[in-house]
């Protein structure tokens, strides 16, 4: 049970090693770095079509991501989709007439909600909810409106 | 600690020991006594059990009837914390040595100097020293196990066993595979350790001479009884067929040279 | 038949009583971290032998996956024209999946099977009955901080072989086949949660740890001692290994990224 030095020390080195690739893995590598804090507050929206929406999906007001999906669930009376989103709390000053679309990101991308901030003095708070709403475009539809017009048209 | 039952001579005393594994008895019924100071021999052939006698006064083993009781305490009734206690009073040398084959020479000594005792460094370096000295082997304390030779490997281990100052010494096997000259040096050891320390020692061995040469009672065991005892002259003299053939170490005799088989001539004539 | 069910009820008896025997080692074993701690040479004497040897072998198979996963990432990705997304591709898959599973393969292939032939032979050699005759108990003082360290040690490999491979999907995407620096990072930062993804492998990589150090301490412990008992043990340390880490990164996933 001799102690040995260089033995110290290259353990004391893996451990150093091993804890500065957590800190890669967390600041460099996941989305840690852009977290200000993890405080967040819920904001919901109700969509005829929520589309190919999932939870997780980014939350974001002129391009810039504020959020988080965090559940999307059936609204069993008037048939529409609920979704719930977690917006970081540092972005607590989006008027409570603002309006939430669903965009896709690209022609095959994932689906997003893009809020367009209204006018209104007061702000969203915990718990409140999007009124204007519009829903996820759906290629299937748009391409069979089209095709009507079309034919219509002809 | 108290001192109840047993006699004051006897640091260990076996009653109706009952032991078997599996199907097999390997001890039957025996009761046995070890006198405090003294050397005792338990002896018998291969495969009687002997280093299974040792594992159960060590508390390694349960036994399944009888009791085992080592310095007044019921060995097998003890809490583990008691029987640990207890075992820092019993040295046991294993016929391998058992050496920590990840230390030298010097910390295996030190090792349970270190374990058990909170002495300064400084001081169990003159322990480890003063015990590998008494073995003959204070110039080895830089070897590693792999370095020793199987009889250094076995003088190492004693002067591990002797570094806390056990009350009582159980050798097994301590002569086997060893060249005359570590031979003697070890029966030398053995005998002189006992006087000086005035330790008890138990020897268990199928090596009949080095064995007579310095114990003072023998026991000799054989599928599970003890079918002699006595002093080494007394053995000499004994009347049992069986204990003259061990003694001598004859081919023939009670027990038979070859294994049970059906009639020499029948088999040979037997076609397949 | 009658053979083949009385084989069938001895060997459920015996994997019954094996497992309540490996039940009994563990607790033990986790009671005696308690006397660990006080001594932490014992543990770094372990994390030498566990960790800093595994550690080469870590990273370099790290670099490699993510080399690799780079460049066949990149013929996938350049098919739909996502190549910026090669860093998400590389780090999801290291960090959720191949860091912690393959770097516990390589833990248990290169540390476990170590660990289980030292305590076999530490039995055969009558060194672990050595140490209970002179009341040291051999599973606090020799089992508890391999534990330990296997646990402590198996994260940061994780970890290593993580961070080591993402730079070597940077190396051959960024490096050699011309991805863009910027999306590299930010397709990987905005793809990836630090809750979801990183402290899930971490998660993950913390549990094989603590399975693996158990399987290979345990059938070192339960060896038959003989150099045969030995080497099989060490064989079935290495198999079962595999299977459980395997098996429970099926579950763990599950129950972490999927809606069972």
């Amino acid at each position: 049970m001799q102690h040995s030095k260089t033995q110290d020390t290259m353990v004391g080195l893996f451990v150093a090693i091993g804890i500065a690739a957590l800190f890669f893995m967390a600041l460099q590598i996941s989305n840690l770095g852009s977290y200000s804090s993890g405080d967040s507050y819920t904001i919901s929206a109700n969509f005829q079509n929520s589309g190919g929406l999932k939870v997780k999906s980014p939350v974001s007001v002129a391009g810039v991501k504020i959020g988080r999906v965090s559940s999307i669930t059936l609204n069993n009376e008037s048939h529409e989709a609920v979704v719930e989103m977690r917006i970081e709390a540092q972005y607590n000053n989006l008027p409570d007439d603002s309006g939430a679309s669903i965009y896709t990101a690209g022609l095959l991308g994932e689906q997003y909600i893009s809020i367009d901030p209204g006018s209104s003095e007061d702000y969203l708070q915990d718990k409140s909810k999007i009124d204007i709403t519009s829903s996820a475009i759906v290629l299937e539809e748009m391409i069979g409106k089209f095709m009507l017009n079309k034919a219509e048209g002809k | 600690m108290p001192n109840s039952t047993s006699s004051k001579n006897n640091i260990v005393t076996i009653k109706n020991l009952t032991f078997s594994r599996g199907s097999r008895k390997i001890f039957d019924d025996i009761s046995l006594s070890i006198p405090r100071g003294k050397v005792t021999a338990i002896m018998g052939p291969s495969g009687t059990g002997k280093t299974t006698l040792l594992k159960l006064i060590g508390g390694q083993l349960y036994p399944n009837a009888g009791q085992i009781r080592v310095d007044g305490h019921n060995v097998h009734r003890l809490k583990t914390k008691d029987l640990y206690t207890l075992r820092k009073r019993m040295g046991m040398l294993f016929q391998s040595g058992a050496l920590l084959t990840d230390m030298n020479v010097f910390d295996n000594v030190a090792f349970p100097l270190r374990e058990h005792t909170h002495l300064p460094e400084s001081m169990i370096r003159s322990l480890v020293l003063m015990k590998l000295h008494a073995v003959g082997l204070r110039g080895a304390r830089d070897l590693m196990p792999s370095e020793l030779s199987g009889g250094m490997a076995r003088r190492v281990a004693l002067a591990r066993a002797i570094a806390l100052d056990p009350l009582m010494i159980m050798y097994d096997e301590p002569f086997t595979g060893q060249d005359p000259i570590s031979m003697g040096a070890l029966v030398h050891l053995i005998k002189s350790l006992n006087t000086t320390l005035q330790l008890t020692s138990i020897i268990v061995s199928h090596d009949v001479h080095e064995t007579a040469a310095i114990a003072d009672y023998i026991y000799v065991l054989s599928d599970g009884k003890i079918v002699g005892q006595g002093t080494p002259q007394e053995l000499e003299k004994s009347d049992s067929a069986w204990v003259q053939q061990f003694m001598h170490g004859d081919a023939d005799g009670p027990v038979h040279f070859h294994y049970p088989a059906i009639d020499y001539l029948d088999d040979l004539l037997t076609s397949k | 038949m009658f053979e083949f069910l009385e084989h069938l009820g001895k060997d459920t008896r015996n994997s019954f009583a094996k497992l309540g025997r490996a039940t009994f080692f563990l607790i033990h074993t986790l009671t005696g971290i308690g006397e660990v701690l006080p001594r932490p040479s014992l543990l770094m004497k372990q994390m030498y032998s566990v960790g800093v040897l595994s550690f080469l072998i870590i990273a370099i198979s790290g670099l490699f996956v993510g080399m690799v996963l780079g460049l066949q990432g990149f013929y996938i990705l350049s098919d739909f024209g996502a190549e910026e997304s090669l860093g998400l591709m590389v780090a999801a898959s290291l960090v959720r999946e191949l860091g912690p599973v393959v770097s516990a393969l390589l833990f248990a292939g290169r540390a476990g099977s170590a660990l289980t032939a030292e305590i076999g032979l530490m039995k055969a050699t009558e060194q672990l009955s050595g140490m209970e005759m002179m009341a040291v108990d051999p599973i606090n003082r020799i089992i508890s901080p391999r534990f330990l360290a296997g646990i402590i040690s198996m994260p940061l490999l994780a970890a290593i072989f993580s961070a080591v491979g993402v730079i070597g999907g940077h190396l051959v995407g960024v490096g050699m086949l011309g991805v863009d620096d910027g999306a590299f990072w930010a397709q990987m930062q905005s793809g990836l949660d630090f809750n979801e993804d990183i402290i899930n492998g971490i998660i993950k990589s913390i549990v094989f740890g603590f399975v693996v150090s158990w399987i290979a301490l345990f059938e070192g412990y339960d060896t038959i001692p003989t150099s045969e008992g030995v080497s099989r043990a060490t064989t079935r340390t290495v198999v079962n290994s595999a299977f459980s880490i395997l098996g429970l990164d099926f579950i763990l996933t599950a129950l972490m990224f999927g809606d069972i």
